[in-house]
């Protein structure tokens, strides 16, 4: 291997640096110029003595390769005070077992550096990553670490992905995401730290910096209705994870794709990016008519969308003048002499200029033809709308004016050519080969004929973490169907059977009943007047003494308005016969939920009812049994008749999915009653406080929506569980026969 | 009644009306017949000021009577009172209309209760009487007396609606904002407002109206541009008037204010 001849100045040096590799001795002469010329004496004393220290640790010549080349640098953003800092991780990374994790956080020490920018900031960044490492460092007996954290090294290569979408707030609350689920799995942790997990995109969604666009969804919806009098769907795609070609904004009869997440950008906040785009694409489906491509060469396509995109901006402008502050802003200006027309083709380079002298009076552009088309631009545009076609023929005349031989260059001038929040233009064009008929015959079916959809695509949820006070996002996977018929008359005998409670219960019900006009005595205003109260006032007053002016009386309507919504837990355990008779808790719900139908029914209150059962997170039914429209009728029964239990209970899931139901229904009351026989488990779930802490978070949200929740409880020792999460509103049925009766008299006095 | 008392009631200067269409003839015409109106239209649109208008006019009194769902029978017809004596009776306003000759206008006719709109039924067809129960009396409307109503058909509630034989019972005229151009110049004439600024207002205007139905019960009113107009005139800056006089008032919606915000800035660049 060839050595390198240290120069003689810089041989002191290097005989402190101690090191014997020789390709550090290769690259040494440049790096030391280069810190000589950057750090400050003590800094270049510093620098060797680490360097030296990164050569002598015994983790090959890697380190203090990267750290020589990398550190004047990093030193020139974060200041040379640092490097005790980051010296200190390195050294703790190399006592651990954590060694292999050094090179790759060195490597993206520059990166991390340019996005940090502050020694708080990095100071914060170091301390992310020495909690990420201890927390996930395994040990055998629980003395010594013995194993790598597997998730450190795959972190420190994604790190530029995650520092340009994250703060450091969030790359935080990402890293104990991934720490809490897969400490103890350490190839889940590598899928997660190397982000090909999907919930790790997830989490990285969620906490991702700058405007979302589900958060604003409404606001734009609004902006579009309400100032350009449109409307569409608004389709988020997502930024993240392309990094060489990022899509851009585009329309079709879908709807308005938009980015997932516009963070601010020259001093526009995302909100307004969003609208600077919409008002672009609004622009363009009132003003913009299609035209053919076929005549035009690709240059004269890229040039009529230029100045089309001009054109709609110009007149959406002239219908509302304060876009042209955010167009402005968002508009890079390209340097004049920035390309380099013998090297590189300056079309786009051209046309983003023409683009930006057409938008700002006070462009510095020089070039005659820039000038003279701007001018042309603005003469059209003075005397009417323009069109799509005049702004071709411009396009076409600014090109074989403007042509330049090397516009076919292969390398592009891209720099400060990139205008965000302009589409894609795909409307634009039509085609005459398109339009041929034999072809619409191949057109691709979605669905084979007589193939038939299976069942409901299912609804995603969110799950509650008491650990750490967030959701899992999207963790619950929630199927519905319709619940398998079966026998009305099973369910018409259980009520025969129970004709007595009926009876009593009828009685009940007729007190109940909306009695509408209800009197209120003694008001200073009222509808009329109160007689007797009157006469008596009118003597008082002849009496001398003081009258009371309270002598009118008012009508208020009492009527009920309440929407109910029965949830039955369906889980295995209701196949156990109950204690002290021979029925199963299944039958008894059934007679039970049979009287209380029947007994809402009667009352006339909009009510529903269905069940559910769990098999892991990835598959919770949600059997629709009654619906709000559907009458007690044989069909109901029939599917009630037909109940059966299996697997587990994953409450929380089926109460949001019940929720988003009942939250529709017109009603000043909504009340969700829960029967169930046990606490919320399931066999995916290990910590059994989950799922009970997941059903509280439940309740405080349907709460938050207006919904009163009730449990009904069928398992004598729910008293540990159950107020936890519904606090008073709930009951325990010790003894479950009484069921049949208790659950109706339960609801007529919960609505009296 | 003394001339007096009657005076009170007349509109004395003309109030500004920008006609929109063909209404001021019409209304005429109904006079002419003692026909009974209607005037539908959101609110703040120029219902009263309308009303207003045509009572100057046509030189007559005008008694205006904003109905609220506390509203009794008694109320407008007139009820005995307790004094120091015994009782003593009272003329509501609607009697007070059918003795003196005026245009009675009944403003916003559906908050009130159902039962009390029944007892302008006879009023308002061929017999022209109005009966006076509790006193036992038979009053028969003066020759110049006309009934009026108005009503807000957006509240758009089951409750709130007027009864068939009561609609049945009026000629009726549908009011609604403005054209852009017309709303323009109604600002221009009522605040003396130079137009661009106008046409401007005029715009965020439309806005809120695009906005029904999508979480904005009623989009702004003209009466709201107006307010805004003579912030603006008072020497407020535009923006912040509009936000003041335009945005705050209709809406507690976050989203629909930075919407409406933001079309003010999108207006005055």
């Amino acid at each position: 291997m060839e050595t390198a001849v240290i120069p003689e100045e810089l041989q002191t040096y290097w005989e402190r640096l101690e090191c014997g590799f020789p390709r550090v001795e290769l690259v040494f002469p440049e790096c030391m110029r280069e810190a000589l010329a950057t750090l400050s004496s003590k800094g270049v004393d510093a620098y060797i003595e680490h360097a030296r220290f990164l050569g002598k640790m015994g983790r090959g010549a890697e380190p203090i390769l990267i750290f020589l080349e990398e550190w004047p640098a990093v030193a020139g953003t974060l200041g040379e005070d640092t490097l005790p800092g980051i010296m200190e991780f390195i050294r703790r990374m190399g006592k651990s077992p954590n060694g292999k994790a050094i090179t790759p956080f060195l490597q993206s020490l520059p990166v991390t550096a340019r996005r940090l920018q502050t020694r708080e900031q990095l100071s914060d960044y170091l301390a992310i990553a020495l909690d990420l490492m201890e927390r996930t460092t395994g040990s055998v007996h629980g003395i010594h670490q013995t194993f790598p954290s597997p998730g450190l090294p795959e972190m420190f290569k994604r790190i530029p992905v995650l520092l340009a979408q994250l703060s450091l707030g969030g790359l935080k609350n990402w890293v104990d995401y991934g720490v809490r689920y897969y400490e103890d799995h350490p190839d889940r942790q590598i899928d997660y730290f190397s982000l090909q997990s999907s919930d790790s995109l997830a989490v990285l969604q969620r906490e991702r910096h700058g405007t979302l666009l589900v958060d604003n969804e409404r606001k734009l919806d609004m902006y579009l209705r309400g100032l350009w009098r449109d409307g569409d769907l608004l389709i988020p795609y997502s930024t993240g994870f392309d990094e060489l070609r990022q899509p851009i904004p585009y329309y079709d009869k879908l709807g308005i794709r938009l980015p997932d997440v516009y963070s601010d950008a020259r001093g526009i906040p995302g909100i307004d990016r969003y609208r600077a785009a919409l008002a672009h694409i609004v622009g363009h489906r009132r003003w913009t008519a299609a035209i053919f491509a076929d005549n035009f060469s690709p240059f004269q396509r890229m040039a009529t969308e230029f100045f089309e995109d001009s054109r709609v901006e110009h007149l959406a402008m002239r219908e509302y003048p304060g876009l042209r502050r955010i167009f402005m802003a968002l508009h890079p200006i390209p340097d004049e002499h920035a390309c380099d027309s013998e090297k590189e083709s300056g079309v786009r380079h051209r046309l983003t200029m023409m683009s930006r002298a057409i938008l700002d009076p006070n462009h510095p552009y020089k070039s005659p033809h820039i000038i003279e088309f701007a001018q042309r631009f603005h003469d059209f545009l003075r005397q009417s709308d323009s069109n799509t076609q005049e702004m071709a023929d411009m396009a076409i005349s600014f090109v074989a004016k403007t042509r330049r031989q090397s516009d076919q260059l292969a390398k592009t001038h891209f720099k400060d050519t990139v205008i965000d929040y302009r589409d894609d233009n795909r409307h634009m064009w039509k085609f005459i080969e398109e339009g041929d008929e034999e072809e619409a015959f191949d057109e691709e079916r979605k669905m084979e004929p007589g193939e038939e959809p299976k069942g409901l695509p299912p609804r995603h949820y969110h799950e509650w973490d008491y650990n750490t006070h967030s959701y899992r996002p999207d963790w619950v996977s929630v199927y519905e169907a319709l619940h398998p018929q079966g026998n009305a008359a099973d369910i018409d005998r259980l009520l025969a059977k129970h004709a007595g409670l009926a009876k009593r219960l009828k009685k009940m019900l007729d007190l109940l009943k909306p009695q509408d006009k209800v009197r209120i005595r003694y008001q200073e205003e009222g509808s009329e007047l109160d007689l007797d109260i009157a006469v008596r006032s009118l003597i008082d007053y002849k009496s001398g003494a003081t009258p009371d002016p309270r002598i009118n009386m008012s009508h208020r309507n009492d009527g009920r308005n309440i929407a109910v919504m029965i949830l039955l837990d369906l889980s295995e355990s209701l196949n156990e016969k109950a204690a002290g008779c021979d029925q199963t808790i299944l039958e008894l719900s059934q007679e039970a939920v049979s009287l209380l139908a029947w007994a809402i029914e009667k009352l006339g209150d909009p009510f529903a009812i269905a069940g559910f059962y769990s098999n892991t997170r990835h598959d919770v039914r949600y059997l629709h049994i009654k619906g709000y429209s559907e009458h007690w009728d044989d069909e109901v029964k029939g599917r009630l008749a037909a109940m059966e239990a299996s697997y587990s209970t994953r409450m929380g899931a089926a109460m949001r999915h019940a929720s988003h139901y009942l939250e529709k229904q017109q009603a000043d009351k909504k009340l969700m009653l829960i029967l169930t026989d046990g606490e919320p488990a399931d066999i995916d779930s290990k910590d059994g406080r989950i799922l009970i802490e997941d059903a509280r978070q439940a309740v405080k949200e349907l709460d938050q929506q207006g919904i009163y929740t009730y449990c009904i409880n069928l398992d004598p020792k729910a008293d540990e569980y159950v107020a936890d999460i519904f606090g008073k509103q709930y009951t325990i049925i010790d003894r479950v026969e009484s069921l049949p009766e208790r659950l109706p008299q339960l609801f007529i006095s919960l609505t009296k | 009644m003394t001339k007096n008392s009657i005076d009170q009631y007349k509109v004395r200067k003309e109030p500004f009306y920008q006609a929109q269409g063909k209404e001021v003839k019409l209304y005429e015409a109904a006079y002419a017949a003692r026909l009974p109106v209607m005037v539908k239209g959101p609110t703040g649109c120029g219902k009263s000021r309308f009303i207003e208008y045509m009572a100057w006019k046509l030189n007559k009194p005008l008694i205006t009577v904003a109905c609220n769902e506390d509203m009794t029978a008694s109320d407008l017809v007139g009820r005995y009172l307790l004094d120091a004596n015994g009782t003593r009776w009272l003329d509501g306003p609607l009697t007070t209309a059918a003795r003196i000759g005026a245009i009675c206008y009944l403003d916003e006719i559906v908050e009130a209760r159902q039962d009390t709109t029944v007892v302008i039924h006879p009023l308002t067809d061929h017999r022209r009487t109005l009966p006076l129960d509790k006193k036992g009396e038979l009053i028969e409307a003066h020759a110049d007396f006309q009934l009026v109503i108005s009503y807000n058909p957006g509240y758009q509630s089951l409750l709130k609606d007027l009864k068939q034989s009561t609609k049945q019972r009026f000629t009726a005229f549908d009011f609604d904002y403005p054209e852009a151009a017309v709303e323009t110049e109604i600002l221009c004439k009522e605040t003396g407002m130079d137009s661009d600024l106008s046409a401007k207002l005029v715009k965020i205007g439309t806005t809120a109206r695009n906005l029904k139905g999508h979480g904005l019960d009623e989009g702004i009113s003209t009466r709201l541009l107006v307010y805004a107009a003579t912030l603006i005139k008072g020497g407020v800056e535009p923006r912040d008037a509009c936000r003041m006089a335009l945005v705050r008032p209709i809406t507690d919606d976050a989203d629909i204010r930075d919407t409406l915000d933001h079309a003010i800035d999108a207006v005055f660049a």
